[in-house]
């Protein structure tokens, strides 16, 4: 395979698992790069949810990185062939840099329909059975300038044998090694990275067996499968990405699927993640929430030219964080629940509450709106509330990872945990 | 006039003719409410509960939007007169700087809700959020209207559909024009907010002869042309609408209300219009219609999933400057945001083809872009809506 360009710069490792980096050399020509650890910008089909590309861009620093999933592509395949010229133009994408994932995070998947040879994603008009043929073919009209190579990730059944999360193991490697051979053979691929994915269930040999022979492989970086939210509680998950993490080189980057949670973000690249897909936002903007929780640690809370988002008052009756659930049970509610990072919008005690959703929120529903407003939408079930939800809950989140990199810059991850998880006591109330 | 004299002449509306055309009884005008300064041929979109569904205030003022309308029964319902005055006004809440109309809350009554009553107090009926019985009085609807602070507001008119005939629709106009007279009474900021009058008298020409005399006596701001595009024969309506603009002052705005459709615009500009609203152009736009010069365009159709073009080549809005038919049609399977795609260009269709007429006015060629404007719409000669060409031809245009 040609050389990657892909580069992983890390300018600090903390205690030998977490790193701080920037992930350069991105893109057809090299030019963009991605800091980590740090989010991708997750879309449906191009799309980040809701927003039109005006909308989008009242968001600043976006990240340089767009997921797009099979699960939306895969579909119009033929619509995809017939004009030729990827998936970046035909959705009249900014300059951006595309990575192609399997399965949409954000959505409940199905079970019981992968085979030796094949996944399936569901797109709208039903199930698409991949095999890796059909799968690279799909690469090839996408055109990404990344993906994830095809992989076995339904481990998440608490009824998983371990049979069944070795055959996981086992049908992901055959399918890296089928998808990198097609791949060398393709010149519509030249200069596009791929990932392998680790998978193993939530046995520990099996990870580290994933790992290692994943590693032996000739990927960009590596993608963590089969650990998302609601399927296992956060403490196995720590212990499975650490022993993974030992296994795998450090100048390649590791991309945690299905994980969004604040918490759990921090958990995880406390464990040596470098990349988070970006979905959390847009399940929180669904159930009609707004991201709020504080995660300014900086000395000086009145620091020139920005002051630090903040929770406006200690909610009485909120949610408890969610009750991890016994491994392996897949959690759907867990997905959907709403957490403690946000404040929910439709309860009635916002109806005349005309501060901006948070404090000092530059986003362009913080400057514009109140909570007022958005409850209103909520309630009469408008359109809008979707639009600016996202923007800001966007927007809180993308914070919240440059607030996690300057973190690990300056040694305070500690201080930051415990802001993020609200450790210690009561949140200062802002004066207006 | 500048816009700073206009304000300080201590009258919230001032219309000043710019044009007219010596064919037709087209006019373009400059408005200049309150918040800022419209442009006649207007069309307002429609912004039912203080929001344009699915794009935000900065989108559409980027449109070049400067008037839009709320809706006093569903803002009046939720979140209520109060909450809203509390935020500065609907402007405030939504945060719109340019210019609002709000309509009465009387369509919304027949068309919406189960109708108890009508008296001569008002419109008694159920909520249909907790069944209680609430009474809309003229007084009522202007107090909703004063917390919302719409530039222009729409008297309470006693509605009825213009299917209807006989007794009743005549006991509905007298009865709009004493409500008109309680609604101008109980205005409390006629010094900042616009009361237009609404004339009645449904498709009988001599009770709207009446209700126009009756109504033309008071001296409200503006006029709407009311109980009309409900439903009747267009053969009736565009009489009526030509009958009512006879018989309105020159130097006042009319207002037909709930027309939408391009044709019905071109037509009823040349008839002496010069504001509409219609919520057709944002909700068709929902369904995935996109509205085009030569009629409309089903994105959701299976014929434009390989369409690389955009809605339409020729449009400058942010939709077909970026997108093809081809991707809007893929990604209605994804995402709502290809709703708004669609709502932005429809919105912009709406006010390009607007600003096109009234430029046509002003320049003197407004029968030249009828004439160019119905061969574009429509395939041939022999599919012009004959409405349409008696109408024309009743103001001296005829199409070949």
């Amino acid at each position: 395979m040609a050389g990657s360009r892909m580069k992983l710069e890390l300018s600090r490792v903390v205690q030998g698992r977490s790193r701080l980096g920037v992930l350069t050399g991105l893109g057809r020509t090299g030019q963009h790069s991605l800091e980590v650890p740090g989010c991708l910008l997750y879309t449906h089909f191009g799309t980040v949810p809701h927003l039109t590309q005006d909308t989008l861009h009242t968001l600043s620093d976006l990240p340089s990185v767009t997921q797009v999933t099979l699960s939306h592509v895969a579909e119009h395949q033929e619509v995809l062939e017939e004009f030729k010229d990827g998936f970046r133009k035909f959705a009249g994408l900014h300059d951006t840099v595309l990575y192609c994932a399997l399965h949409d995070p954000a959505a409940a998947c199905a079970t019981g329909y992968t085979t030796n040879k094949t996944v399936s994603v569901w797109g709208s008009g039903g199930r698409i059975e991949l095999t890796v043929a059909k799968f690279m073919a799909l690469q090839k009209t996408v055109q990404p300038d990344w993906y994830q190579s095809m992989a076995d990730g339904e481990t998440w059944q608490s009824n998983t044998s371990r049979k069944r999360v070795r055959k996981s193991v086992d049908r992901t490697l055959a399918h890296l090694d089928e998808c990198l051979l097609e791949h060398q053979k393709s010149q519509e691929l030249e200069g596009v990275e791929v990932f392998g994915v680790v998978e193993g269930g939530d046995i520990l040999e099996e990870r580290i067996r994933s790992a290692k022979e994943t590693a032996k492989r000739p990927v960009a970086g590596f993608c963590l499968d089969g650990l998302q939210t609601g399927c296992m509680e956060q403490a196995l998950r720590t212990q499975l990405i650490t022993a993974v993490t030992k296994e795998l080189p450090e100048d390649k980057p590791r991309l945690l699927q299905g994980v969004g949670r604040p918490d759990e973000v921090l958990a995880c690249a406390e464990a040596g993640v470098d990349l988070f897909e970006s979905f959390f936002p847009f399940q929180v903007t669904e159930r009609g929430c707004a991201l709020c929780f504080d995660y300014d640690v900086s000395p000086d809370p009145e620091r020139a030219g920005r002051a630090p988002p903040a929770v406006l008052e200690l909610e009485e009756n909120r949610e408890t964080p969610v009750v991890a659930q016994q491994n392996g049970d897949l959690n759907l509610d867990e997905r959907t629940q709403m957490t403690s990072f946000e404040i929910d919008l439709k309860d009635k005690r916002y109806q005349d509450d005309f501060r901006p959703l948070v404090e000092g929120c530059g986003c362009y529903c913080c400057k514009n709106h109140q909570r007022a407003y958005l409850h209103h939408l909520l309630v009469t079930n408008e359109l809008l509330a979707g639009v600016l939800l996202m923007i800001h809950n966007t927007a809180h989140y993308l914070g919240f990872f440059r607030a996690l990199r300057e973190a690990l810059a300056g040694d305070k991850l500690d201080l930051l945990k415990r802001r993020v998880l609200r450790e210690g006591g009561r949140q200062t109330e802002r004066k207006d | 006039m500048s816009f700073k004299k206009a304000l300080s002449a201590a009258s919230p509306l001032t219309l000043r003719v710019v044009a007219e055309c010596p064919v037709t009884k087209a006019r373009a005008c400059d408005l200049v409410l309150p918040h800022s300064a419209v442009s006649t041929p207007v069309f307002m979109p429609v912004g039912t509960q203080g929001t344009l569904k699915g794009i935000t205030v900065d989108q559409l003022e980027g449109l070049g939007c400067h008037i839009c309308l709320g809706n006093t029964y569903h803002l009046g319902m939720r979140p209520g007169p109060d909450l809203i005055e509390k935020a500065n006004g609907l402007h405030g809440f939504m945060n719109w700087k340019r210019n609002l109309l709000t309509d009465s809350g009387g369509f919304q009554m027949v068309s919406l809700v189960e109708l108890s009553e009508v008296t001569e107090e008002g419109v008694k009926f159920k909520s249909p959020y907790d069944g209680k019985e609430i009474l809309l009085s003229p007084e009522k609807s202007i107090s909703i209207q004063n917390s919302l602070g719409s530039d222009i507001m729409m008297q309470l008119d006693d509605v009825v559909s213009s299917t209807v005939t006989g007794p009743r629709v005549e006991e509905a106009m007298h009865r709009s024009i004493r409500w008109l007279d309680r609604c101008i009474a109980a205005n409390k900021n006629p010094d900042k907010q616009n009361l237009f009058a609404i004339i009645q008298g449904g498709l009988n020409a001599e009770l709207r002869r009446t209700c126009l005399d009756e109504m033309t006596k008071r001296d409200v701001p503006g006029f709407a042309i009311g109980g009309l595009s409900g439903g009747e024969e267009k053969d009736d309506f565009w009489r009526m609408v030509t009958l009512s603009t006879d018989h309105l002052p020159r130097e006042k705005p009319r207002y037909l209300m709930g027309v939408g459709y391009a044709v019905d615009l071109v037509v009823c500009v040349a008839l002496g219009c010069d504001m509409f609203d219609c919520v057709f152009p944002t909700r068709t736009a929902r369904f995935g219609s996109a509205l085009v010069p030569w009629g409309s365009l089903q994105v959701k159709q299976k014929q434009y999933a390989k369409d690389l073009q955009p809605i339409d080549p020729d449009c400058k809005c942010p939709t077909c400057k970026r997108h093809s038919r081809a991707y809007l049609h893929a990604l209605f399977k994804s995402d709502t945001a290809a709703m708004h795609h669609i709502t932005i260009h429809n919105i912009a269709y709406q006010l390009t083809l607007m600003r096109s007429v009234r430029q046509s006015i002003v320049e003197g060629r407004f029968p030249e872009f009828i004439r160019t404007f119905m061969k574009r719409m429509f395939p041939s000669r022999d599919q012009y809506p004959s409405w349409a060409v008696d109408a024309l031809a009743s103001v001296n245009v005829t199409l070949e």
